[in-house]
């Protein structure tokens, strides 16, 4: 479950997200929809406090993700990070093999024994689909692997740490028809094992996976969510004029 | 049809005709001058150096102020000054480049003044680092003209040349592999140890192939801090003559020395070559590591 409320991002004096609060229940999809520069991948940086990395960048209000606030005093950034998986726009796998991808976050967080390591990474592999296409190349450099395949390997990376949330960012957007196909269909089956938060600018495919829909807009120099709710009502029946003219495909 | 418009045709068809051939030529020909100029010095060198280069050369002692002999305790000294300068320059200038290209709370004014000066140095002759390196290492740290000094000196020389190299090679490994890095948890140093300085490597280590080289050739800087003595040095603290000092001092003060001169600049040649050789092969393989498409077009 993952609570925000009043949610703002500061980029030095400009505000990227204006009060933005949206609840997502375990195990649902939540989709992220709206024109380009309105804050999208900024409020997703903030649940996982990837805005730290931004100098400058700035947050406000509250963010509670299974009861633990992302912004309190006691946590530790890179143990929130861990128990929340980030999928970007452009797969990003380190220029290293296939397992070693897999397996360095692993051993980083403790898990030293070579059995675990290997049936763990044989899970996340199978959870993609990934595993019959790489089984026998887990030692070669994972950047020879196709932009889907790759797409594929980074969110088994993500999953590999089992945690709770995923965070999408765009994750279809830079994938030809078919690979796009394929990485929804695996997103699809992810419902209720995770919390997934995925920014899309595809509308068809909110639609087909949402169950929770938030309309960002860009309003009064911020980023805003100007409409949200359950998927279908909203897309059948937006009660905001630019909500509806943006959803019949008219603007943004 | 007057005649102005068919000169105006004519002059365009001229231009259309010779234009592209012109430019050709008019940019071929300095290429080839300065491909010619690097040619007609190699060949030189290679015809009057190689016939003096035999494996005894290498391996023996210069005699008689050099015009008899070989090279063997001049390559000692040179490699001696080489260890030193890159015992020193590895280490500082990793971490140099490291510190400015991956902090993240930076003052911006505090990088640039860094940064520029670091610009200075790199850009300045190597005869001020010569002076410098006499004035603090020879006389006021009291090394005297010795291999150690020599050393010093080559490492202040090549230092903001290669921290700039290094610097660039560390920025140029892409923030999505940072950003991957920060969203699995992974400590900072995993971070850098892992993923970025790998990626880094091979454009890191082309940059110090290039500072060997730099180093190599290098007379004015070490004429007066590691000396000018033929002799084998015994210890850090003992003076040596360089392998750019002996083709100097057997070009300009030693009569009848040109001959070994040529030769001990064939071998240096040689060496360069190779090392440019390696650096370019290093800078590829940076690419590709960087950038895995290159490897399918290739
Ligand atoms: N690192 C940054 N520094 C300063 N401003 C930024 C930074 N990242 C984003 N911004 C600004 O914040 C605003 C929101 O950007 P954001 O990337 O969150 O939008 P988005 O909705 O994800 O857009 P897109 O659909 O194009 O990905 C934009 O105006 C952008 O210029
Ligand atoms: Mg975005």
């Amino acid at each position: 479950m993952i609570q925000v409320e009043s949610l703002s991002v500061f980029y030095g004096e400009r505000v990227a997200v204006q009060n933005a609060t949206l609840i997502a229940p375990s195990g649902t999809i939540t989709a992220i929809v709206g024109p380009s520069g309105c804050g999208k991948s900024s409020f997703l940086a903030a649940l996982n406090r990837m805005t730290d990395l931004i100098p400058g960048a700035r947050t406000e209000g509250t963010v509670r993700i299974h009861g633990q606030n992302t912004y309190g005093d006691d946590i530790s950034p890179a143990l929130l990070r861990r128990s929340i998986g980030m999928i970007f726009q452009k797969a990003n796998p380190f220029p290293l093999s296939i397992r070693q991808n897999l397996q360095l976050a692993l051993r980083e967080h403790g898990v030293r024994q070579r059995p675990e390591l290997e049936s763990r990474t044989e899970a996340a592999l199978r959870d993609v689909g990934l595993w019959d296409e790489v089984k026998d190349r887990l030692d070669q450099p994972a950047l020879r692997l196709s932009g889907g395949q790759q797409q594929r390997l980074c969110i088994a990376r993500a999953i590999i740490l089992e945690p709770r949330v995923l965070l999408m960012d765009e994750p279809c957007s830079a994938l030809d028809p078919i690979a796009s196909a394929h990485v929804e269909s695996l997103i699809q089956s992810f419902k209720g094992r995770y919390t997934i938060l995925i920014v899309t600018h595809n509308l068809a495919q909110a639609r087909r996976l949402a169950d929770h829909l938030a309309v960002f807009w860009y309003e009064g120099e911020a980023g805003r969510i100007i409409e949200q709710g359950n998927a279908t009502e909203l897309f059948d029946n937006p009660q905001h004029p630019t909500v509806a003219a943006y959803l019949a495909g008219q603007r943004g | 049809m007057n005649s102005e418009t068919r000169n105006d045709r004519l002059s365009l068809s001229f231009s259309r005709r010779f234009g592209p051939e012109l430019a050709t030529v008019l940019t071929g020909i300095p290429a080839l001058v300065v491909a010619g100029m690097f040619g007609w010095i190699l060949a030189d060198i290679l015809y009057h150096g190689l016939t003096q280069f035999s494996w005894a050369f290498l391996t023996s002692a210069p005699e008689d102020a050099g015009r008899q002999g070989g090279i063997s305790t001049i390559l000692v000294s040179t490699l001696m000054i080489l260890g030193i300068t890159l015992i020193i320059v590895v280490p500082v200038s990793l971490a140099t480049a490291v510190e400015l290209a991956e902090r993240r709370s930076r003052s911006v004014r505090f990088d640039r003044l860094v940064r520029r000066s670091l610009d200075v140095l790199a850009a300045c002759p190597s005869i001020v680092f010569g002076l410098f390196g006499n004035a603090f290492f020879c006389v006021y740290l009291k090394m005297g003209y010795s291999i150690l000094a020599g050393g010093l000196t080559l490492a202040c020389m090549v230092l903001p040349l290669l921290i700039r190299t290094s610097e660039q090679a560390i920025r140029a490994v892409p923030d999505e592999y940072r950003h991957a890095a920060a969203s699995l948890g992974l400590s900072r140093w995993t971070t850098l140890f892992r993923i970025v300085l790998p990626a880094a490597l091979p454009a890191m280590a082309a940059g110090l192939v290039l500072s060997i080289g730099r180093a190599l050739s290098e007379t004015a800087a070490l004429i007066f801090t590691s000396g000018y003595v033929t002799r084998s040095p015994e210890s850090l603290f003992d003076s040596g003559r360089a392998m750019s000092v002996h083709i100097y001092d057997l070009a300009m003060n030693v009569p009848g020395g040109n001959p070994r001169a040529y030769a001990t600049a064939a071998t240096l040649l040689i060496v360069l070559l190779v090392i440019n050789g390696i650096a370019v092969r290093l800078t590829r393989i940076a690419g590709l590591t960087l950038n895995p498409s290159l490897e399918k077009n290739h």
